[in-house]
Protein backbone atom coordinates (compact mmCIF):
# COMPACT_ATOMS: atom_id res chain seq x y z
CA UNK A 1 0.00 0.00 0.00
CA UNK A 2 2.00 2.91 -0.97
CA UNK A 3 0.44 5.95 1.44
CA UNK A 4 0.57 9.38 0.28
CA UNK A 5 3.00 11.98 1.16
CA UNK A 6 2.83 15.83 1.64
CA UNK A 7 5.07 16.04 -1.63
CA UNK A 8 2.23 13.69 -3.67
CA UNK A 9 -0.60 15.70 -2.99
CA UNK A 10 1.84 19.34 -3.67
CA UNK A 11 2.76 17.46 -7.55
CA UNK A 12 -0.90 16.22 -8.00
CA UNK A 13 -2.20 19.73 -7.23
CA UNK A 14 0.10 21.22 -9.47
CA UNK A 15 -0.55 18.79 -12.22
CA UNK A 16 -4.36 19.65 -11.44
CA UNK A 17 -3.28 23.30 -11.86
CA UNK A 18 -4.18 23.50 -8.29
CA UNK A 19 -2.59 25.98 -5.90
CA UNK A 20 -2.54 24.92 -2.23
CA UNK A 21 -0.95 27.14 0.93
CA UNK A 22 1.06 24.75 3.59
CA UNK A 23 -2.24 24.08 5.58
CA UNK A 24 -3.80 23.33 2.96
CA UNK A 25 -1.07 20.69 2.05
CA UNK A 26 -1.42 19.43 5.13
CA UNK A 27 -5.15 19.02 5.74
CA UNK A 28 -5.34 17.29 2.39
CA UNK A 29 -2.41 15.15 2.71
CA UNK A 30 -4.13 13.64 5.90
CA UNK A 31 -7.82 13.57 4.24
CA UNK A 32 -6.49 11.93 1.08
CA UNK A 33 -4.42 9.52 2.77
CA UNK A 34 -7.42 8.45 4.49
CA UNK A 35 -9.86 8.07 1.64
CA UNK A 36 -7.03 5.97 -0.06
CA UNK A 37 -6.70 4.08 3.06
CA UNK A 38 -10.19 2.91 2.81
CA UNK A 39 -9.85 2.31 -0.96
CA UNK A 40 -6.61 -0.15 0.26
CA UNK A 41 -10.20 -3.05 0.31
CA UNK A 42 -10.01 -2.48 -3.60
CA UNK A 43 -6.36 -2.41 -4.23
CA UNK A 44 -5.80 -5.44 -2.04
CA UNK A 45 -8.60 -8.08 -4.06
CA UNK A 46 -7.20 -10.21 -6.42
CA UNK A 47 -8.99 -9.25 -9.75
CA UNK A 48 -6.43 -11.62 -11.63
CA UNK A 49 -8.56 -11.87 -15.33
CA UNK A 50 -11.34 -9.60 -14.51
CA UNK A 51 -11.97 -7.15 -17.50
CA UNK A 52 -12.54 -3.67 -15.95
CA UNK A 53 -15.95 -1.71 -16.73
CA UNK A 54 -15.71 1.77 -17.54
CA UNK A 55 -18.96 2.30 -18.54
CA UNK A 56 -22.42 0.86 -17.64
CA UNK A 57 -23.26 1.18 -21.78
CA UNK A 58 -21.41 -1.07 -24.68
CA UNK A 59 -20.21 2.56 -26.42
CA UNK A 60 -20.25 3.30 -29.89
CA UNK A 61 -19.30 5.80 -31.90
CA UNK A 62 -23.00 8.49 -33.16
CA UNK A 63 -22.62 9.45 -36.39
CA UNK A 64 -25.31 12.17 -38.05
CA UNK A 65 -25.66 13.06 -41.44
CA UNK A 66 -22.69 15.80 -42.65
CA UNK A 67 -25.14 18.49 -43.39
CA UNK A 68 -24.38 22.03 -42.07
CA UNK A 69 -26.82 23.41 -40.03
CA UNK A 70 -26.65 26.22 -37.08
CA UNK A 71 -24.61 26.05 -34.57
CA UNK A 72 -24.48 28.13 -31.15
CA UNK A 73 -24.66 31.60 -31.96
CA UNK A 74 -21.36 33.17 -32.02
CA UNK A 75 -22.03 36.12 -29.79
CA UNK A 76 -24.10 34.45 -27.76
CA UNK A 77 -20.64 32.19 -26.79
CA UNK A 78 -18.27 35.16 -26.48
CA UNK A 79 -20.68 37.19 -24.74
CA UNK A 80 -19.96 34.55 -21.63
CA UNK A 81 -15.90 34.58 -22.23
CA UNK A 82 -13.90 37.08 -19.65
CA UNK A 83 -11.78 38.87 -22.04
CA UNK A 84 -12.36 38.78 -26.24
CA UNK A 85 -11.39 40.46 -28.77
CA UNK A 86 -11.73 40.69 -32.68
CA UNK A 87 -14.38 37.93 -32.56
CA UNK A 88 -12.14 35.58 -30.40
CA UNK A 89 -11.65 34.90 -26.59
CA UNK A 90 -8.70 36.71 -25.53
CA UNK A 91 -5.53 35.15 -23.23
CA UNK A 92 -2.37 36.20 -21.68
CA UNK A 93 0.68 35.40 -23.17
CA UNK A 94 1.19 31.56 -22.61
CA UNK A 95 4.87 31.72 -23.29
CA UNK A 96 6.76 34.21 -21.42
CA UNK A 97 5.36 37.46 -19.48
CA UNK A 98 3.54 40.60 -21.12
CA UNK A 99 5.58 42.92 -23.21
CA UNK B 1 -42.61 19.04 10.79
CA UNK B 2 -43.35 20.95 7.64
CA UNK B 3 -46.18 22.28 7.78
CA UNK B 4 -46.56 23.19 3.85
CA UNK B 5 -49.45 22.21 1.38
CA UNK B 6 -47.36 19.67 -0.69
CA UNK B 7 -49.50 19.66 -3.82
CA UNK B 8 -49.55 16.51 -5.98
CA UNK B 9 -48.30 17.41 -9.53
CA UNK B 10 -50.84 15.05 -11.12
CA UNK B 11 -54.07 17.09 -9.01
CA UNK B 12 -52.31 20.24 -10.37
CA UNK B 13 -51.96 19.63 -14.24
CA UNK B 14 -55.13 17.82 -13.98
CA UNK B 15 -57.01 21.23 -12.75
CA UNK B 16 -55.73 23.22 -14.40
CA UNK B 17 -56.40 21.45 -17.70
CA UNK B 18 -59.82 20.97 -16.87
CA UNK B 19 -59.80 25.00 -16.41
CA UNK B 20 -60.13 24.87 -12.45
CA UNK B 21 -57.56 27.22 -12.17
CA UNK B 22 -55.06 28.99 -14.66
CA UNK B 23 -51.41 28.12 -14.76
CA UNK B 24 -50.64 32.07 -13.33
CA UNK B 25 -52.77 31.20 -9.84
CA UNK B 26 -50.85 28.39 -9.79
CA UNK B 27 -46.89 29.80 -10.17
CA UNK B 28 -48.36 32.71 -7.88
CA UNK B 29 -49.13 30.13 -5.44
CA UNK B 30 -46.20 28.79 -5.30
CA UNK B 31 -44.48 31.56 -5.51
CA UNK B 32 -46.23 32.79 -2.41
CA UNK B 33 -45.10 29.59 -0.88
CA UNK B 34 -41.73 30.02 -1.30
CA UNK B 35 -41.69 33.71 -0.36
CA UNK B 36 -43.12 32.85 3.43
CA UNK B 37 -39.80 29.72 3.98
CA UNK B 38 -37.53 30.31 1.42
CA UNK B 39 -35.41 32.79 3.85
CA UNK B 40 -34.99 29.54 6.17
CA UNK B 41 -34.50 26.86 3.73
CA UNK B 42 -32.42 28.21 0.45
CA UNK B 43 -33.65 25.92 -1.73
CA UNK B 44 -32.66 27.98 -4.40
CA UNK B 45 -29.53 29.61 -6.07
CA UNK B 46 -32.41 31.81 -8.18
CA UNK B 47 -36.29 32.22 -8.41
CA UNK B 48 -37.38 32.32 -12.00
CA UNK B 49 -40.50 34.79 -10.82
CA UNK B 50 -41.00 36.60 -13.68
CA UNK B 51 -40.07 34.33 -16.84
CA UNK B 52 -42.25 31.71 -14.56
CA UNK B 53 -45.16 34.14 -14.71
CA UNK B 54 -44.68 34.66 -18.40
CA UNK B 55 -44.64 31.06 -19.50
CA UNK B 56 -47.86 30.47 -16.94
CA UNK B 57 -49.62 33.23 -19.22
CA UNK B 58 -48.40 31.78 -22.62
CA UNK B 59 -49.88 28.46 -21.14
CA UNK B 60 -52.93 29.88 -20.51
CA UNK B 61 -53.61 31.50 -23.55
CA UNK B 62 -52.43 28.06 -25.06
CA UNK B 63 -55.15 26.38 -22.86
CA UNK B 64 -57.69 29.78 -23.77
CA UNK B 65 -57.21 28.84 -27.74
CA UNK B 66 -58.04 24.96 -27.65
CA UNK B 67 -54.72 23.80 -27.36
CA UNK B 68 -53.29 20.72 -25.68
CA UNK B 69 -51.35 22.16 -22.82
CA UNK B 70 -49.48 18.77 -22.25
CA UNK B 71 -49.42 16.09 -19.32
CA UNK B 72 -47.73 18.86 -16.41
CA UNK B 73 -49.91 21.84 -17.67
CA UNK B 74 -48.86 24.47 -15.40
CA UNK B 75 -46.66 22.28 -12.88
CA UNK B 76 -43.90 24.37 -11.71
CA UNK B 77 -40.46 22.56 -11.73
CA UNK B 78 -37.74 23.35 -9.36
CA UNK B 79 -34.31 22.56 -11.84
CA UNK B 80 -30.93 21.76 -9.97
CA UNK B 81 -28.47 24.16 -10.90
CA UNK B 82 -26.01 22.40 -12.76
CA UNK B 83 -28.83 21.55 -15.34
CA UNK B 84 -28.44 24.28 -18.44
CA UNK B 85 -31.33 26.90 -18.86
CA UNK B 86 -30.60 29.34 -21.86
CA UNK B 87 -30.09 32.81 -20.80
CA UNK B 88 -30.60 31.78 -17.22
CA UNK B 89 -27.50 31.73 -14.62
CA UNK B 90 -26.34 28.38 -14.08
CA UNK B 91 -24.05 28.24 -11.48
CA UNK B 92 -23.28 24.41 -10.20
CA UNK B 93 -23.51 26.38 -6.85
CA UNK B 94 -19.57 26.93 -7.58
CA UNK B 95 -17.94 30.52 -7.75
CA UNK B 96 -15.99 29.47 -11.23
CA UNK B 97 -19.14 29.69 -12.97
CA UNK B 98 -21.07 32.36 -11.30
CA UNK B 99 -22.75 34.78 -13.48
CA UNK B 100 -22.57 32.85 -16.58
CA UNK B 101 -25.81 32.62 -18.64
CA UNK B 102 -25.59 29.04 -21.26
CA UNK B 103 -26.27 29.60 -24.69
CA UNK B 104 -28.33 26.61 -24.77
CA UNK B 105 -31.01 24.58 -22.39
CA UNK B 106 -30.77 20.65 -21.30
CA UNK B 107 -32.82 18.60 -23.06
CA UNK B 108 -34.42 17.27 -20.31
CA UNK B 109 -35.70 21.45 -20.05
CA UNK B 110 -36.87 21.53 -23.45
CA UNK B 111 -38.91 18.52 -22.44
CA UNK B 112 -40.42 19.75 -19.59
CA UNK B 113 -41.60 22.84 -21.39
CA UNK B 114 -42.93 20.81 -24.29
CA UNK B 115 -45.17 19.20 -21.39
CA UNK B 116 -47.00 22.55 -19.86
CA UNK B 117 -44.10 22.42 -16.91
CA UNK B 118 -42.99 26.11 -15.83
CA UNK B 119 -39.39 26.26 -14.35
CA UNK B 120 -39.99 28.31 -11.12
CA UNK B 121 -36.41 28.16 -10.55
CA UNK B 122 -32.51 26.59 -10.16
CA UNK B 123 -31.87 25.10 -6.73
CA UNK B 124 -29.06 24.82 -4.49
CA UNK B 125 -26.74 22.05 -4.74
CA UNK B 126 -22.99 20.69 -3.62
CA UNK B 127 -20.89 22.50 -6.04
CA UNK B 128 -20.39 20.08 -9.19
CA UNK B 129 -22.23 17.80 -7.26
CA UNK B 130 -20.06 16.52 -4.98
CA UNK B 131 -21.08 16.24 -1.70
CA UNK B 132 -24.09 14.47 0.42
CA UNK B 133 -25.18 17.33 2.46
CA UNK B 134 -25.60 20.63 0.32
CA UNK B 135 -22.91 21.91 2.64
CA UNK B 136 -20.21 22.48 -0.03
CA UNK B 137 -22.39 24.99 -1.86
CA UNK B 138 -20.66 28.12 -2.54
CA UNK B 139 -23.81 30.07 -1.58
CA UNK B 140 -24.34 28.92 1.91
CA UNK B 141 -26.37 25.58 2.45
CA UNK B 142 -29.53 24.28 2.20
CA UNK B 143 -31.86 23.14 5.09
CA UNK B 144 -34.34 20.68 5.49
CA UNK B 145 -37.81 21.36 5.65
CA UNK B 146 -38.39 18.75 8.29
CA UNK B 147 -36.14 20.48 10.60
CA UNK B 148 -33.81 23.65 9.91
CA UNK B 149 -31.21 22.14 12.72
CA UNK B 150 -30.48 19.07 9.79
CA UNK B 151 -28.55 18.54 6.57
CA UNK B 152 -31.23 18.46 3.56
CA UNK B 153 -28.70 15.47 2.31
CA UNK B 154 -27.05 15.95 -1.39
CA UNK B 155 -26.08 17.04 -3.95
CA UNK B 156 -29.88 17.36 -4.63
CA UNK B 157 -30.49 18.93 -1.66
CA UNK B 158 -32.61 22.10 -2.82
CA UNK B 159 -34.57 20.18 -5.19
CA UNK B 160 -35.23 17.63 -2.64
CA UNK B 161 -36.18 20.41 0.05
CA UNK B 162 -38.28 22.30 -2.55
CA UNK B 163 -40.69 19.61 -3.16
CA UNK B 164 -40.50 18.47 0.27
CA UNK B 165 -41.64 22.47 1.56
CA UNK B 166 -44.18 22.64 -1.09
CA UNK B 167 -42.16 25.38 -3.15
CA UNK B 168 -42.92 23.14 -6.54
CA UNK B 169 -44.69 20.30 -6.90
CA UNK B 170 -41.77 18.80 -8.83
CA UNK B 171 -38.11 19.00 -9.22
CA UNK B 172 -35.16 17.17 -11.07
CA UNK B 173 -32.07 16.23 -9.59
CA UNK B 174 -28.99 14.45 -10.77
CA UNK B 175 -27.49 11.18 -9.29
CA UNK B 176 -23.75 10.21 -9.55
CA UNK B 177 -23.54 8.64 -6.19
CA UNK B 178 -27.15 9.02 -4.47
CA UNK B 179 -27.16 12.58 -4.97
CA UNK B 180 -31.29 11.86 -5.85
CA UNK B 181 -32.03 9.08 -3.79
CA UNK B 182 -30.39 10.47 -0.42
CA UNK B 183 -31.53 13.67 -0.51
CA UNK B 184 -35.04 12.15 -1.10
CA UNK B 185 -35.04 9.97 2.10
CA UNK B 186 -33.58 12.72 4.25
CA UNK B 187 -36.69 14.95 2.76
CA UNK B 188 -39.80 12.41 3.25
CA UNK B 189 -40.32 12.34 -0.77
CA UNK B 190 -39.84 10.36 -3.47
CA UNK B 191 -36.62 10.46 -5.59
CA UNK B 192 -35.55 8.59 -8.81
CA UNK B 193 -32.61 7.16 -10.19
CA UNK B 194 -33.35 6.46 -13.95
CA UNK B 195 -31.44 3.50 -15.56
CA UNK B 196 -28.33 4.83 -17.50
CA UNK B 197 -28.49 6.18 -20.86
CA UNK B 198 -32.99 6.63 -20.23
CA UNK B 199 -32.97 10.27 -19.93
CA UNK B 200 -30.40 12.04 -22.04
CA UNK B 201 -27.64 14.22 -20.24
CA UNK B 202 -27.24 17.05 -22.77
CA UNK B 203 -27.13 20.62 -20.99
CA UNK B 204 -26.67 18.32 -17.60
CA UNK B 205 -23.24 20.18 -16.64
CA UNK B 206 -20.88 16.90 -16.37
CA UNK B 207 -19.10 15.30 -12.44
CA UNK B 208 -18.38 11.88 -13.71
CA UNK B 209 -19.93 10.73 -16.90
CA UNK B 210 -20.11 7.11 -16.71
CA UNK B 211 -22.24 7.46 -13.28
CA UNK B 212 -24.19 10.56 -13.98
CA UNK B 213 -27.79 10.71 -14.53
CA UNK B 214 -30.94 13.45 -14.10
CA UNK B 215 -33.69 12.11 -12.19
CA UNK B 216 -37.32 12.97 -10.95
CA UNK B 217 -38.33 13.92 -7.13
CA UNK B 218 -41.81 14.10 -6.26
CA UNK B 219 -44.36 14.20 -3.43
CA UNK B 220 -45.98 11.06 -4.89
CA UNK B 221 -45.13 7.73 -6.66
CA UNK B 222 -47.55 8.64 -9.94
CA UNK B 223 -46.04 12.64 -9.81
CA UNK B 224 -42.41 10.89 -10.09
CA UNK B 225 -43.30 8.42 -12.92
CA UNK B 226 -45.49 11.34 -14.74
CA UNK B 227 -42.03 12.94 -14.79
CA UNK B 228 -39.83 10.43 -16.02
CA UNK B 229 -42.24 9.37 -19.00
CA UNK B 230 -41.99 13.32 -20.02
CA UNK B 231 -37.43 13.61 -19.79
CA UNK B 232 -36.95 9.47 -20.68
CA UNK B 233 -35.96 9.03 -24.43
CA UNK B 234 -33.99 8.81 -26.75
CA UNK B 235 -31.52 12.37 -27.27
CA UNK B 236 -29.48 12.43 -30.80
CA UNK B 237 -27.57 15.03 -28.39
CA UNK B 238 -26.64 12.47 -25.82
CA UNK B 239 -24.32 9.85 -27.78
CA UNK B 240 -24.56 7.76 -24.56
CA UNK B 241 -28.61 7.96 -24.63
CA UNK B 242 -30.54 4.49 -24.75
CA UNK B 243 -32.27 4.35 -28.40
CA UNK B 244 -35.12 3.19 -27.12
CA UNK B 245 -38.70 5.63 -26.33
CA UNK B 246 -39.77 6.27 -23.16
CA UNK B 247 -41.58 3.67 -20.72
CA UNK B 248 -45.29 3.66 -19.99
CA UNK B 249 -44.76 3.63 -16.37
CA UNK B 250 -48.36 5.63 -15.38
CA UNK B 251 -50.38 2.91 -16.75
CA UNK B 252 -48.52 0.36 -15.26
CA UNK B 253 -48.45 1.45 -11.35
CA UNK B 254 -51.60 -0.05 -9.91
CA UNK B 255 -50.80 -3.86 -11.29
CA UNK B 256 -49.25 -4.49 -7.71
CA UNK B 257 -46.65 -7.25 -6.70
CA UNK B 258 -48.02 -10.35 -6.28
CA UNK B 259 -45.63 -13.28 -7.66
CA UNK B 260 -43.00 -11.11 -7.77
CA UNK B 261 -39.62 -12.34 -5.69
CA UNK B 262 -37.84 -9.24 -3.94
CA UNK B 263 -34.32 -9.76 -2.50
CA UNK B 264 -33.51 -7.97 0.64
CA UNK B 265 -29.55 -7.31 0.30
CA UNK B 266 -28.11 -8.76 3.40
CA UNK B 267 -24.47 -6.42 2.87
CA UNK B 268 -26.71 -3.22 3.43
CA UNK B 269 -28.70 -4.61 6.35
CA UNK B 270 -25.74 -4.92 8.92
CA UNK B 271 -23.23 -3.04 10.59
CA UNK B 272 -23.26 0.77 10.01
CA UNK B 273 -27.12 1.28 9.04
CA UNK B 274 -29.34 2.69 12.41
CA UNK B 275 -31.36 0.37 13.68
CA UNK B 276 -34.32 2.40 13.20
CA UNK B 277 -33.55 2.38 8.94
CA UNK B 278 -33.19 -1.21 9.49
CA UNK B 279 -36.58 -1.50 11.08
CA UNK B 280 -38.14 0.50 8.31
CA UNK B 281 -36.39 -1.65 5.81
CA UNK B 282 -37.96 -4.66 6.96
CA UNK B 283 -41.32 -3.17 7.44
CA UNK B 284 -41.45 -2.17 3.69
CA UNK B 285 -40.27 -6.08 3.05
CA UNK B 286 -43.14 -7.14 4.98
CA UNK B 287 -45.72 -4.78 2.99
CA UNK B 288 -44.51 -6.33 -0.37
CA UNK B 289 -45.16 -9.75 1.25
CA UNK B 290 -48.87 -9.00 2.23
CA UNK B 291 -49.03 -7.34 -1.33
CA UNK B 292 -48.37 -10.88 -2.53
CA UNK B 293 -44.68 -10.54 -3.03
CA UNK B 294 -42.16 -13.46 -2.44
CA UNK B 295 -39.30 -11.61 0.11
CA UNK B 296 -36.30 -13.27 0.75
CA UNK B 297 -32.93 -11.93 2.18
CA UNK B 298 -29.97 -11.91 -0.56
CA UNK B 299 -26.38 -11.91 -0.72
CA UNK B 300 -25.01 -8.89 -3.40
CA UNK B 301 -20.91 -9.21 -2.03
CA UNK B 302 -19.02 -6.91 -4.20
CA UNK B 303 -21.45 -4.12 -2.96
CA UNK B 304 -19.67 -3.85 0.29
CA UNK B 305 -16.76 -2.46 -2.37
CA UNK B 306 -18.78 0.05 -3.79
CA UNK B 307 -17.83 2.95 -1.95
CA UNK B 308 -14.11 2.62 -2.41
CA UNK B 309 -14.18 2.20 -6.21
CA UNK B 310 -16.32 4.78 -6.55
CA UNK B 311 -14.13 7.30 -4.86
CA UNK B 312 -10.95 6.11 -7.17
CA UNK B 313 -13.92 6.28 -10.77
CA UNK B 314 -15.75 9.38 -9.89
CA UNK B 315 -13.17 11.62 -9.59
CA UNK B 316 -10.88 10.56 -11.80
CA UNK B 317 -13.91 11.53 -14.82
CA UNK B 318 -14.57 14.50 -12.36
CA UNK B 319 -10.92 15.58 -12.30
CA UNK B 320 -10.97 15.61 -16.68
CA UNK B 321 -14.21 16.97 -17.13
CA UNK B 322 -13.45 19.65 -14.37
CA UNK B 323 -10.11 20.50 -16.73
CA UNK B 324 -12.60 22.64 -18.63
CA UNK B 325 -12.85 25.07 -16.21
CA UNK B 326 -9.68 27.38 -17.34
CA UNK B 327 -10.79 30.98 -17.34
CA UNK B 328 -10.61 31.00 -20.91
CA UNK B 329 -14.13 30.35 -22.33
CA UNK B 330 -16.87 31.23 -19.53
CA UNK B 331 -17.28 31.49 -16.10
CA UNK B 332 -14.62 33.07 -13.58
CA UNK B 333 -11.35 34.96 -14.61
CA UNK B 334 -8.49 35.42 -11.92
CA UNK B 335 -6.22 37.97 -14.21
CA UNK B 336 -2.35 37.10 -14.03
CA UNK B 337 0.76 37.72 -16.50
CA UNK B 338 0.85 34.68 -18.17
CA UNK B 339 -2.13 32.15 -19.37
CA UNK B 340 -0.77 29.47 -17.01
CA UNK B 341 -0.69 31.22 -14.14
CA UNK B 342 -4.43 32.81 -15.01
CA UNK B 343 -5.40 29.10 -15.13
CA UNK B 344 -3.91 28.46 -11.30
CA UNK B 345 -5.09 31.68 -9.99
CA UNK B 346 -8.59 31.04 -11.28
CA UNK B 347 -8.98 27.40 -10.64
CA UNK B 348 -7.47 27.99 -6.95
CA UNK B 349 -9.94 30.16 -6.57
CA UNK B 350 -12.71 29.22 -8.21
CA UNK B 351 -13.01 25.45 -6.83
CA UNK B 352 -14.55 24.77 -3.18
CA UNK B 353 -12.38 22.69 -1.01
CA UNK B 354 -14.53 19.02 -1.51
CA UNK B 355 -13.90 20.08 -5.59
CA UNK B 356 -10.33 20.42 -4.72
CA UNK B 357 -10.32 17.34 -2.83
CA UNK B 358 -11.32 15.38 -5.47
CA UNK B 359 -9.50 16.64 -8.64
CA UNK B 360 -6.04 15.69 -6.52
CA UNK B 361 -7.88 12.47 -5.72
CA UNK B 362 -8.68 11.88 -9.58
CA UNK B 363 -5.41 13.00 -10.71
CA UNK B 364 -3.44 11.07 -7.98
CA UNK B 365 -5.82 7.38 -9.04
CA UNK B 366 -4.88 8.10 -12.92
CA UNK B 367 -1.19 9.03 -12.26
CA UNK B 368 1.68 7.31 -13.59
CA UNK B 369 2.66 4.29 -11.48
CA UNK B 370 -0.37 4.11 -9.13
CA UNK B 371 -3.05 3.79 -11.93
CA UNK B 372 -3.46 0.00 -12.08
CA UNK B 373 -3.23 -0.21 -8.59
CA UNK B 374 -6.23 1.81 -8.70
CA UNK B 375 -8.19 3.19 -11.15
CA UNK B 376 -7.31 0.10 -13.08
CA UNK B 377 -8.57 -2.00 -10.08
CA UNK B 378 -11.63 -0.12 -9.46
CA UNK B 379 -12.70 -0.76 -12.92
CA UNK B 380 -12.34 -4.65 -12.51
CA UNK B 381 -14.52 -4.03 -8.93
CA UNK B 382 -17.32 -2.36 -11.40
CA UNK B 383 -17.41 -5.65 -13.36
CA UNK B 384 -17.81 -7.78 -10.32
CA UNK B 385 -20.68 -5.29 -9.20
CA UNK B 386 -22.27 -5.91 -12.34
CA UNK B 387 -21.52 -9.75 -12.34
CA UNK B 388 -23.10 -10.10 -8.92
CA UNK B 389 -26.27 -7.87 -9.47
CA UNK B 390 -26.84 -9.61 -12.23
CA UNK B 391 -26.55 -12.90 -10.47
CA UNK B 392 -29.23 -11.73 -7.73
CA UNK B 393 -31.35 -10.40 -10.46
CA UNK B 394 -31.71 -14.17 -11.83
CA UNK B 395 -33.53 -15.01 -8.63
CA UNK B 396 -35.24 -11.91 -7.89
CA UNK B 397 -37.28 -8.78 -9.75
CA UNK B 398 -36.43 -6.37 -7.53
CA UNK B 399 -33.62 -5.69 -4.36
CA UNK B 400 -34.81 -3.75 -1.52
CA UNK B 401 -32.17 -2.16 0.81
CA UNK B 402 -31.91 1.23 2.86
CA UNK B 403 -31.71 4.03 1.03
CA UNK B 404 -29.28 6.02 3.84
CA UNK B 405 -27.63 4.59 6.52
CA UNK B 406 -29.19 7.15 8.83
CA UNK B 407 -31.89 9.65 8.71
CA UNK B 408 -30.94 13.25 8.08
CA UNK B 409 -27.40 14.41 10.11
CA UNK B 410 -27.05 17.79 11.45
CA UNK B 411 -24.92 20.39 10.14
CA UNK B 412 -21.24 20.30 10.48
CA UNK B 413 -21.41 16.48 11.84
CA UNK B 414 -19.20 15.21 8.99
CA UNK B 415 -17.94 18.46 6.87
CA UNK B 416 -13.84 17.95 8.40
CA UNK B 417 -13.91 13.92 8.10
CA UNK B 418 -14.37 13.58 3.95
CA UNK B 419 -14.20 9.73 4.76
CA UNK B 420 -17.34 9.95 7.31
CA UNK B 421 -19.26 11.63 4.53
CA UNK B 422 -18.28 9.58 1.83
CA UNK B 423 -19.67 6.70 3.57
CA UNK B 424 -23.08 7.69 3.80
CA UNK B 425 -23.59 6.90 0.12
CA UNK B 426 -22.87 3.30 0.70
CA UNK B 427 -26.19 2.25 -0.21
CA UNK B 428 -26.72 4.32 -3.22
CA UNK B 429 -23.59 3.80 -5.10
CA UNK B 430 -23.54 0.43 -6.21
CA UNK B 431 -26.82 1.01 -9.02
CA UNK B 432 -24.07 3.94 -10.17
CA UNK B 433 -21.58 1.94 -10.95
CA UNK B 434 -23.55 -1.04 -12.38
CA UNK B 435 -26.21 1.88 -14.49
CA UNK B 436 -29.09 0.31 -13.07
CA UNK B 437 -32.08 2.20 -12.12
CA UNK B 438 -32.74 2.72 -8.28
CA UNK B 439 -35.77 4.45 -6.32
CA UNK B 440 -36.22 5.86 -2.84
CA UNK B 441 -39.87 6.05 -1.47
CA UNK B 442 -40.54 7.81 1.87
CA UNK B 443 -41.56 4.84 4.23
CA UNK B 444 -42.18 6.39 7.93
CA UNK B 445 -40.02 8.12 10.08
CA UNK B 446 -36.90 7.09 13.02
CA UNK B 447 -37.19 7.85 16.37
CA UNK B 448 -36.07 10.85 15.76
CA UNK B 449 -39.33 11.73 14.10
CA UNK B 450 -37.72 12.14 10.84
CA UNK B 451 -38.10 10.88 7.11
CA UNK B 452 -36.77 7.36 6.22
CA UNK B 453 -36.68 6.40 2.33
CA UNK B 454 -36.09 2.86 1.30
CA UNK B 455 -34.98 2.22 -1.67
CA UNK B 456 -35.87 -0.22 -4.19
CA UNK B 457 -33.68 -0.97 -7.06
CA UNK B 458 -34.05 -3.13 -10.87
CA UNK B 459 -32.32 -4.48 -13.87
CA UNK B 460 -31.63 -2.36 -16.43
CA UNK B 461 -34.70 -0.80 -18.05
CA UNK B 462 -36.98 -2.21 -15.57
CA UNK B 463 -38.37 0.52 -14.07
CA UNK B 464 -41.96 -0.46 -14.49
CA UNK B 465 -41.72 -3.35 -12.20
CA UNK B 466 -39.53 -0.58 -9.75
CA UNK B 467 -42.50 1.74 -10.19
CA UNK B 468 -45.20 -0.79 -9.34
CA UNK B 469 -43.77 -1.73 -6.05
CA UNK B 470 -43.04 1.90 -5.26
CA UNK B 471 -46.83 2.23 -5.56
CA UNK B 472 -47.38 -0.81 -3.59
CA UNK B 473 -45.13 1.03 -0.32
CA UNK B 474 -46.77 4.45 -0.78
CA UNK B 475 -49.98 2.57 -0.96
CA UNK B 476 -49.05 0.54 2.56
CA UNK B 477 -48.32 3.98 4.07
CA UNK B 478 -50.80 5.34 3.70
CA UNK B 479 -52.62 2.55 5.27
CA UNK B 480 -50.47 2.55 8.49
CA UNK B 481 -50.97 6.20 8.54
CA UNK B 482 -54.16 6.19 8.78
CA UNK B 483 -54.91 3.72 10.82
Amino acid sequence: MASLTRDDVAHVAALARLELTEEELDTFTGQLAKVLDHAADVEALDTEGVPPTSHPLPLRNVLRADEPRPSLERDEVLAAAPSVEDQRFRVPPVLGEAP
Amino acid sequence: MSDATVLSALEVARSVRAGERTAVEVVQQHLEAIAGREGDIHAFNAVHDRDAHLAAEHLDRRIADGGDPGPLAGVPVALKDNLCTRGLPTTCSSRILEGWRPPYDATVVERLAAAGAIAIGKTNLDEFAMGSSTENSAFGPTRNPHDLSRVPGGSSGGSAAAVAAGFAPLALGSDTGGSIRQPASFCGVVGVKPTYGLVSRYGLIAFASSLDQIGPFAPTVADAATLLEVIAGHDPMDSTSIDQPSPELVRHLGEGVDGLRVGVVRELMGEGIEPDVRARVTAAAEALAAAGATVEETSVPAVSLGVSAYYLIAPAEASSNLARYDGVRYGLRVDAPTTPAMNLATRTAGFGDEVKRRIMLGTFALSAGYYDAYYGKAQQVRTLIIRDFTAAYDSFDLLLAPTTPSTAFPFGAKTDDPLAMYLSDVCTIPSNLSGDPAMSVPFGSGADGLPVGVQLLAPALQEVTMFRAAAVLEDAMAGEVGA
